[in-house]
């Protein structure tokens, strides 16, 4: 029995993932646009220092501070920040132990690289720790509202991302108790609750459609709230129903004639090689289409929310995150 | 070098079938067919005589699926169902991370010593998943197999598919980046503190060794600081010998008996990616071999232009009386001006890398209509990146 999708507009946190190449920056980004004209002041963070959104927004690179790259006529404000390991244990020191000045020590004994890139898990608490931060902190003055409506994070993908949220057992490891050791557990706590969704993006190919379904189950496994399955990069349909049936046909001989007639009747040069050439490349989308139709139930399995999103033929340049952004609005993922 | 960009063609089946190649290694960023490309050049190379072993990390455990097998761990297996007429052999592994770590320890370690090494909880944590042990490790096993090769002859070309790390550059940088941490000054420091700050005999320098320890000891607990101190000790004898293999295995991989093929697919990210590591592999003077486009879309009917094939299609629509089959034959013109249109787009995008890359051999691999799993259809790329 497949359980109940969370209601994703209480969702504070939206954690984006999926196999490598189904775009999932991308995902993350429209969903981030998405929020933000609705009006959201929203956060998207990345942090595997990929860049991915400075590209996919066609801005400067982004550092450790939080920069607004999109302000939206309804008021909505998009703000993105690359999170850096160091920068976030520079901040952590600062604020738990008043330390911050000692991190130039740190770094000169090789410290911060230790605890950066070698201590297990303590890169992924201190990078999942920032984004726990932003999604926690509150104004300084008035009535001490959330500073971001939403965070949107760009993941890793789904090969490491549970390993990535799991941050509570992967520190368990190591840190039996201690600062680390606490903080590893409130970030877990918010990650495990109702205000937090992880939605997979995946093609309709049979490699990602595996790669997501055992995500899902890894995901449940490690009490993570699922949110939505997107299914990217969606081709229009070109052949009907009638047509992807005759080029699929055993004899497809009536068909070549026909195609002959038609393509007279039009005004093309028609030769031989024009017409098996459009067959053939007929029966291939047609396979295709069929592939796609086994690989769309299996996902549907799971029992999800689906969010259907199209192909860019021009990729994300000139606005191609917008029509993304419009498509999972009016799909209702946010 | 000329300057105009005449686009070079990688000449896939003579370097795998040039016995002076052992090693290929295929990189590229992450869902661009890397490990279906190894699998594929192993195949090929296997069905033309050579003995091949094909190495991949993936724990999607892909190759295992597209050669049949079942059960990948770190032993080689042979693969069932290739072709062995020529006389060559094809086995495949996967990587087990934590269990090549743990050879490496009882390689270099005596036997009381490695177990104590074994049975650390740091040792555990940081051989499971410190990030970046994998692409030493696959380098170590990289290592291993060639020497395996070179001492029983059971195989003359190994083909390595690398991690999928968020960049095809970790691959390389990874494995000097654990070198650098079991040479680090932080890690002698936690091995031996009083030592490190009596030889540097400076007032300063222990000050600041006790900020470090009591800094580290509070953000991690005290225990795992003295796991981390055990692990060091322990460790110590076998600094030099990591070492030395990590720049072992280095050496080897720019001596030209290596083959580097970097794999992408026909898309501005992956272009890029690519872009990137031919650069840094000339930088290291590592001997590149060429790219290796993957999905390129290919049209049945080349001689039929997107525009010329949308008017028709416009025609058709508006003709009054034409059979009924017209809809089927409108339809087949726009998928043929949507293909064409994505061959083009996808064939500016290549031109641009090789006017960027003047010399790097390219070959192209099209696009098939559904995914590959099983030995026809690796075959069938085989075929392309030989053509």
């Amino acid at each position: 029995m497949p359980e109940a999708s969370p209601d994703l507009s209480k969702v504070r946190l939206h954690v984006v993932t999926g196999k490598g190449g189904t775009g999932k920056t991308t995902v993350a980004a429209a969903l981030a646009l998405a929020l933000a004209r609705q009006g959201k002041r929203v956060l998207l963070a990345e942090v595997e220092e990929r860049q991915g959104i400075s590209q996919t927004f066609d801005v400067p690179p982004l550092g450790h501070r939080e920069t607004r790259i999109v302000s939206d006529r309804s008021g909505g404000e998009l703000w993105a920040i690359s999170v850096d390991a160091k920068e976030s244990l520079r901040e952590y020191l600062q604020k738990f132990y008043k330390v911050g000045r000692a991190s130039g020590v740190l770094e000169k004994f090789g410290a911060v690289d230790f605890a950066t890139t070698i201590a297990p898990g303590l890169r992924d608490v201190l990078l999942i720790g920032k984004v726990y931060e932003a999604v926690g902190r509150r104004t300084a003055r008035g009535a001490h509202l959330p500073v971001y409506d939403a965070v949107v994070l760009d993941a890793p993908p789904t090969g490491r991302v549970v390993r990535f949220l799991n941050v509570n057992a992967e520190v368990a490891e190591v840190a039996k108790v201690g600062p680390i050791r606490t903080q590893a557990d409130s970030i877990t706590r918010m990650l495990r609750s109702h205000t937090t969704a992880v939605h997979v993006v995946s093609l309709l190919e049979e490699m990602p459609v595996q790669e997501t379904v055992d995500a899902l189950a890894e995901l449940r496994e490690a009490s993570l709230p699922l949110g939505a399955i997107v299914v990217n990069q969606l081709r229009p349909p070109l052949l009907d129903a009638k047509a992807l049936r005759s080029v699929s046909a055993k004899s497809t001989a009536r068909l070549r004639g026909a195609v002959r007639r038609d393509l007279d009747a039009a005004g093309v040069r028609v030769t031989d090689t024009l017409v098996d050439g459009l067959v053939a490349d007929g029966a291939d989308y047609a396979d295709r289409v069929a592939l796609e139709q086994r690989q769309d139930a299996v996902l549907e399995e799971q029992g999800r929310m689906m969010v259907r999103l199209p192909l860019l033929p021009e990729g994300t340049d000139g606005g191609g995150i917008a029509v993304l952004a419009t498509a999972i609005d009016e799909q209702g993922m946010v | 070098m000329a300057k105009a960009p005449a686009p070079v063609t990688l000449d896939v089946a003579a370097l795998l079938e040039d016995p002076g190649t052992r090693i290929v290694v295929c990189c590229g960023s992450g869902g661009v067919g890397k490990t279906t490309t190894a699998a594929a050049l192993g195949l090929w190379a296997a069905e033309r005589g050579r003995r091949v072993v094909v190495l991949t990390i993936d724990p999607a455990r892909r190759l295992a699926q597209s050669l049949g097998l079942t059960e990948l761990d770190n032993t080689p297996r042979p693969v069932v169902g290739f072709d062995e007429a020529a006389g060559g052999s094809l086995d495949a592994m996967m990587l087990d991370m934590k269990r090549t770590f743990d050879e490496v320890v009882e390689q270099h370690a005596t036997p009381e010593k490695a177990a104590q090494i074994l049975a650390n909880p740091f040792y555990q944590a940081v051989s499971s998943s410190f990030a970046g042990t994998q692409e030493y490790m696959a380098m170590e096993k990289l290592g291993q197999l060639r020497a395996e090769a070179d001492r029983d002859g059971r195989w003359d070309l190994v083909i390595v598919d690398t991690p999928p790390s968020r960049s095809a550059l970790d691959f390389l940088d990874a494995p000097k980046r654990l070198g650098s941490f079991l040479d680090g000054r932080f890690i002698r420091l936690l091995a031996a503190p009083a030592k490190a700050g009596g030889r540097a005999g400076l007032k300063v320098f222990s000050v600041g060794v006790n900020v470090v320890t009591s800094t580290m000891s509070k953000l991690l607990g005290g225990e795992l600081l003295r796991d981390v101190q055990t692990f060091v000790a322990a460790l110590d004898t076998m600094f030099g010998g990591f070492r030395e293999r990590a720049d072992q295995t280095y050496a080897l991989l720019k001596r030209p008996e290596t083959a580097f093929v970097v794999v992408a697919t026909p898309e501005r990210d992956a272009l890029r990616e690519a872009s990137f590591f031919a650069g840094r592999l000339d930088e290291e003077g590592m001997p590149l071999a060429g790219v290796v486009v993957n999905r390129v879309q290919r049209v049945g009917a080349p001689s039929l232009s997107a525009s010329r094939a949308l008017a028709a299609a416009e025609q058709l629509d508006d003709l009054e009386g034409a059979g009924t089959s017209a809809a089927t034959t409108e339809g087949l013109l726009r998928l043929h001006a949507t293909l064409a249109e994505t061959a083009g787009r996808q064939r500016r995008l290549v031109e641009r890398f090789t006017a960027g890359h003047p010399g790097i051999p390219v070959v192209e691999v099209p696009a098939s209509s559904s995914d590959i799993h099983d030995l026809a259809g690796l075959r069938e790329v085989g075929r392309a990146l030989t053509a």
